[in-house]
């Protein structure tokens, strides 16, 4: 017996009327040497046994929330409003699957309607979808699609400073399907070199892969990156991995780029130990056949009433395939109704706000730091003169024993670079948000400011 | 509808008309209403050379994409750019202004296919699916 | 849409917007607000993005609210889309996610901060082992496509090493249509395997399709699309491991013997698994949901990277995997589903999940065995888990199974999933899950019945539905003729 099951009853009714003696024989088609006998796991647990066990795992993790928390890297700690996770408790939202019956999931499907709405707003994009599963393998399908536009061309150009993680995944994919990935350098200030890039491309490149902010939490030249990559025809993509930022920074698409993708974990998703997150898809109308994922379409039903199907389909798996444009099938539906949730919250005012004192925040800090490097404490700020937004790259020789000292006092003070090899230069990356206090930015230049 | 006399017919459910050194190629009644609603079309590159049975293009509905084979041997002259906006067209006149694709081809490239006695018999018997 | 009531039907959150409303309260600044022009460029700054809404939370909680009242879901009734496994989602998975030493963490933090998510991991890897018998399980992936891909890169990466050429990977024409996607994305080239008359693999056609020698594996879905064992499943997995070749495992149906049967008995040497399936993780209105993959000890060596290892009482993430395919996305797997999938296991346990198993079988053949009178099945082979009827018989009248769902809808259900598989005309596959009580399926036979008397005595009925749900059937025509994807202000 089980809450989650039928009754003793109703088994016994069942077999009844299907003329079984028991439910063994439903398995008659099973030969022995397949079968397994009893399970070798716990027998069930009560609901409380359950919250004892997983309180007790949760009680060996340190929640950032009981810490001064500087932790960025491409997941960012917001604020976020109490009545968003209510909302997504609803049972209608989250125990529905892909809306396949628009006249049963129209709640479903205008939500994801209004997220690829956000979406094309926050990017200056024409086209959006209805979610992919993170950042990282979102620059991955704007890859292929730039592929797929144009087959001929093999080579595909990544800034160094996209995401370690993204370029990781990025090469797992590209070698299966025998395309080049190379990186462009960075210049002293911590952006990508034009020059270099513009040498590195060809008439052979498929896709220039931007991030910006970029991984070392530097705002790239997008205007200058953008023409250089449409000038051998190559698709232009910007990354974005601090979704936040589009409330501050220009995006992508003014500047003539075709795809702008990456990671909007920063509106309203839990950090969640890595997953689930948001990955976001935006696109000029050019694309539109060859994009991946879900498409939701404004249509009418019979009486002549607005309605939302999904649409565009031939293009998914289910029908296309072995062509079709994408693998994939569940996306990551919630989390999308989450940030339309938080963004509809949000709205304009609170867009820009939210960037306002995100980047006001890593500006103190920044500040901070500027006093400290007057009295050669072992911090520098690695870029001075390059514009941030909410993450900036300080260096330093150890960073991994700063970090644990400052670990020591509850602080967690950044991320540090050399967890990623020897890519980046030594140091850890800052990241501020709207959430952290002054008192707490206080807290980590004091720590800093003290000897080791 | 009987399928026109005036041109010939392949198994995959094609029409081809040849006159002159260009054959005119579309899909059949019996292929558009199997597809359904015709909502978009995607059509070749003209020059582009291809030979009998390739793939010359996609006609997709709501739910289903299927391919265009060339029924004959030729040079993609052009497409029909009214199915942009109008993909409809293949629905309503798949004979006439629901025609897909023009190519340059040479004489007797339309040897060996069925006409249209012989198509009605074929769709006859394959009975559906 | 209306509810049958007077009042308006809820526009888009765009159209709600009224000047001055705020939904949000951010804590003081506290700081300094610089302009940001003074150290960003401007030609890189934007401006208020002025067609972004301004509601109140007021809205925002109507709003929300009266569209979730448009969707069906599990928790309002029987949800029998067939290979999706819709169970109930249990409130207690939701309420451990949540606890904040679960959900808040960094992923970047470091190991001594994170002890209990990585015991978490490894228990749930141990659970999986013990269920699949199979060596060891990747979290990774984020759904069970992303899963295939893992799987069919694992294989491509262990056949290069032995300097293998084959690119070919076998799919039947029953399986589902991420699976060839899946093998393309992964650099092979997909061969369609028909099936035989009973609906199964055939070992025939596999057999000479092996003696080409450039088979890199198989891929197949066990009980199948139909929900049909596969018998030959061992000997098929003997005949590829003899030429070399892999079995893939479509993980899919696994709630059909979870506690009576095992993938690792099977031969398979890579298997994903939905947890958003079996293990009761929610399916979110389209995700997220994650897609662990189990393996063999043949592949264990091209996991990705990092797994996290017990070493003495600490855990740790191990990224020292030289033969790793790599990263298949960010970080370490969608952590919080795991949480929940793992509270599941715990939950019902050994004997639990056997139940499960078995409800889930019963139910299906439950439903089969009251239906079979109306609804035709094309292939006669026992059922497990789901059962796949056809619209033939209603056919004869024109009414075809997008009717049949659409009627469903007036009738308070969702419909069974249609066309799929392919090798079923007019399917119509229902999967109730182990999660309901009788009279729920004795009111969807009912239901069911009701229609197919309906097909026969006035199928215009039955054409023109549904009548009652909050939009009728929407023109998915125009939808892709003139797509219109997102709100513009007019």
């Amino acid at each position: 017996m089980h809450p989650y099951l039928a009754g003793s009853e109703d088994r016994r009714r069942m077999l009844e009327a299907i003329g079984c003696s028991s439910v063994a024989e439903l398995f008659r088609t099973l030969p022995g040497e397949v079968r397994c006998g009893e399970l070798e796991l716990p027998r069930g647990r009560s609901e409380e046994e359950v919250r004892r066990e997983f309180w007790a795992l949760a009680g060996r993790n340190l929640a950032p929330d009981c810490a001064a928390s500087f932790l960025g890297a491409g997941v960012y700690q917001h604020v976020v409003p109490a009545v968003a996770d209510a909302l997504l408790q609803r049972g209608e939202f989250f125990t529905a699957y892909t809306p396949y019956q628009p006249e049963v999931s129209q709640g479903t499907l205008q939500a994801i309607f209004e997220f690829q709405t956000f979406v094309c707003q926050l990017t200056e994009m024409d086209v959006a979808n209805a979610s992919l599963y993170d950042g990282a393998t979102a620059v991955v399908e704007a890859v292929l699609m730039a592929q797929r536009l144009a087959p001929g061309r093999k080579r595909v150009v990544v800034a160094s400073t996209l995401h370690p993680d993204w370029r990781a995944v990025l090469d797992t994919y590209c070698e299966a399907m025998g395309l080049t990935v190379t990186a462009t350098p960075r210049d002293s200030q911590g952006r990508v070199d034009a020059d270099a890039l513009a040498a590195a491309l060809g008439q052979d490149v498929s896709a220039v892969v931007v991030q910006s902010p970029n991984f070392l939490g530097v705002i790239e030249d997008l205007p200058v990156v953008g023409k250089i990559a449409k000038a051998v025809g190559a698709l232009a993509i910007q990354a974005v991995a601090e979704a936040t930022s589009l409330g501050l920074l220009a995006p992508g698409g003014r500047f003539g780029f075709d795809v702008v993708c990456g990671e909007m974990q920063a509106f309203g998703i839990p950090a969640a130990f890595g997953g689930p997150h948001l990955g976001f898809f935006a696109a000029r109308r050019a694309c539109l056949r060859q994009m991946p994922g879900r498409l939701v379409g404004e249509t009418v039903d019979s009486q002549g009433e607005r309605g939302f199907v999904l649409t565009l389909s031939t293009r998914e798996q289910h029908i296309r395939r072995a062509k079709a444009t994408s693998n994939i099938c569940t996306n990551h539906g919630l989390m999308a109704l989450a940030a339309t949730i938080v963004l509809s919250l949000l709205g304009r005012r609170g867009v820009r706000e939210v960037a306002l004192a995100s980047h006001a925040k890593a500006e103190y800090l920044k500040a901070g730091i500027r006093e400290l490097m007057k009295g050669d404490v072992g911090v520098r700020l690695a870029f001075p003169e390059s514009p941030t937004y909410n993450e900036f790259l300080v260096l330093h020789d150890d960073p991994e024993r700063l970090l644990a000292r400052l670990q020591d006092e509850l602080i967690l003070g950044g991320v540090a670079t050399t967890q990623f090899g020897d890519m980046f230069p030594r140091g850890f990356l800052v990241a501020a948000t709207e959430k952290n206090t002054k008192a707490d930015c206080d807290r980590l230049l004091g720590a800093l400011r003290r000897p080791a | 509808m009987a399928d026109p006399s005036d041109r010939f017919y392949t198994h995959t459910h094609e029409w081809v008309q040849v006159s002159g050194g260009q054959a005119t190629v579309g899909i059949t009644q019996y292929a558009q209403e199997q597809l359904g609603d015709v909502v978009f079309v995607e059509l070749p590159p003209a020059g582009k050379k291809v030979g009998k049975g390739e793939v010359l293009g996609t006609i997709e509905s709501v739910k289903a994409v299927s391919e265009l084979f060339t029924p004959v041997t030729g040079e993609v002259a052009g497409g029909n750019a009214a199915l942009e906006s109008h993909p409809e067209l293949i629905n309503q006149d798949p004979y006439g202004a629901g025609w897909v694709v023009k190519l340059k081809v040479a004489a007797g490239a339309a040897d060996g296919l069925m006409d249209a006695a012989a198509y009605e018999k074929f769709v006859a018997e394959e009975g559906g699916h | 849409m209306s509810d049958g009531r007077l009042r308006e039907r809820e526009k888009l959150i765009f159209e709600r917007s009224s000047p001055g409303r705020v939904g949000y309260q951010l804590p003081a600044l506290e700081v300094p607000a610089p302009d940001p022009a003074r150290v960003i460029p401007s030609r890189l700054l934007r401006e208020e993005i002025a067609d972004l809404p301004e509601v109140s939370e007021v809205d925002v909680v109507r709003h929300f609210t009266r569209l979730s009242k448009w969707n069906y879901s599990v928790d309002e009734g029987l949800y029998p889309l067939g290979s999706c496994t819709m169970k109930y989602n249990p409130r207690i998975n939701e309420e451990v996610a949540r606890y904040p030493g679960l959900a808040q963490l960094h992923p970047l933090q470091p190991e001594v901060q994170i002890q209990g998510a990585l015991a978490l991991m490894w228990e749930l890897e141990r659970a999986l082992i013990a269920i699949t018998g199979m060596a060891r399980v990747t979290l990774q992936p984020a759904a069970g496509a992303h899963g295939e891909l893992a799987g069919m890169l694992m294989i491509r990466k262990a056949l290069a090493e032995r300097g293998a050429q084959r690119n070919v990977v076998l799919i039947p024409d029953s399986a589902h249509g991420t699976n060839p996607a899946s093998a393309v994305f992964a650099g092979f080239e997909v061969v369609e395997i028909a099936s035989t008359a009973r609906g199964t693999l055939d070992l025939a056609a596999l057999a000479r399709r092996l003696d080409v020698g450039d088979v890199a594996a198989l891929m197949v879905t066990v009980p199948n699309t139909l929900g049909v064992f596969e018998p030959e499943i061992v000997k098929a997995a003997e005949m590829l491991h003899a030429s070399g070749a892999f079995l893939y495992m479509d993980g899919a149906n696994l709630n059909a013997f979870v506690g009576v049967a095992q993938p690792g008995r099977m031969g398979a040497d890579a298997l994903h698994i939905n947890l958003h399936k079996t293990f009761s993780t929610p399916h979110g209105g389209g995700g997220p949901g994650a897609g662990p993959v189990a393996v063999s000890a043949a592949l264990e060596p091209y996991l990705p990277v990092p797994m996290v290892e017990r070493v003495a009482d600490r855990f740790t993430l191990n990224y020292e995997r030289p033969k790793s395919i790599g990263k298949v996305r960010g970080f370490y797997g969608n952590f919080s589903i795991l949480v929940r999938a793992l509270a599941y296991i715990r939950s019902l346990g050994r004997d639990g999940l056997r139940s499960m198993a078995e409800g889930a079988v019963l139910n299906a053949n439950y439903i089969r065995t009251q239906l079979e009178a109306d609804y035709h099945l094309q292939y006669t082979e026992p059922s497990l888990h789901e059962v796949v009827f056809d619209d033939a018989r209603q056919a004869e009248n024109d009414v075809h199974n997008i009717d049949i769902a659409k009627r469903l809808l007036d009738y308070g259900f969702h419909p069974p999933t249609m066309s799929f598989p392919l090798i079923v005309h007019g399917a119509l596959m229902i999967e109730p899950t182990e999660s309901e009580g009788i009279e729920e399926l004795d009111a969807f036979i009912a239901a069911m019945k009701a229609i197919a008397r309906e097909a026969r005595e006035n199928p215009e009925l039955v054409k023109g539905a549904p009548y009652t749900t909050p939009v009728r059937r929407l023109d998915e025509v125009r939808a892709a003729r003139q797509p219109v994807l997102r709100w513009q202000r007019p």
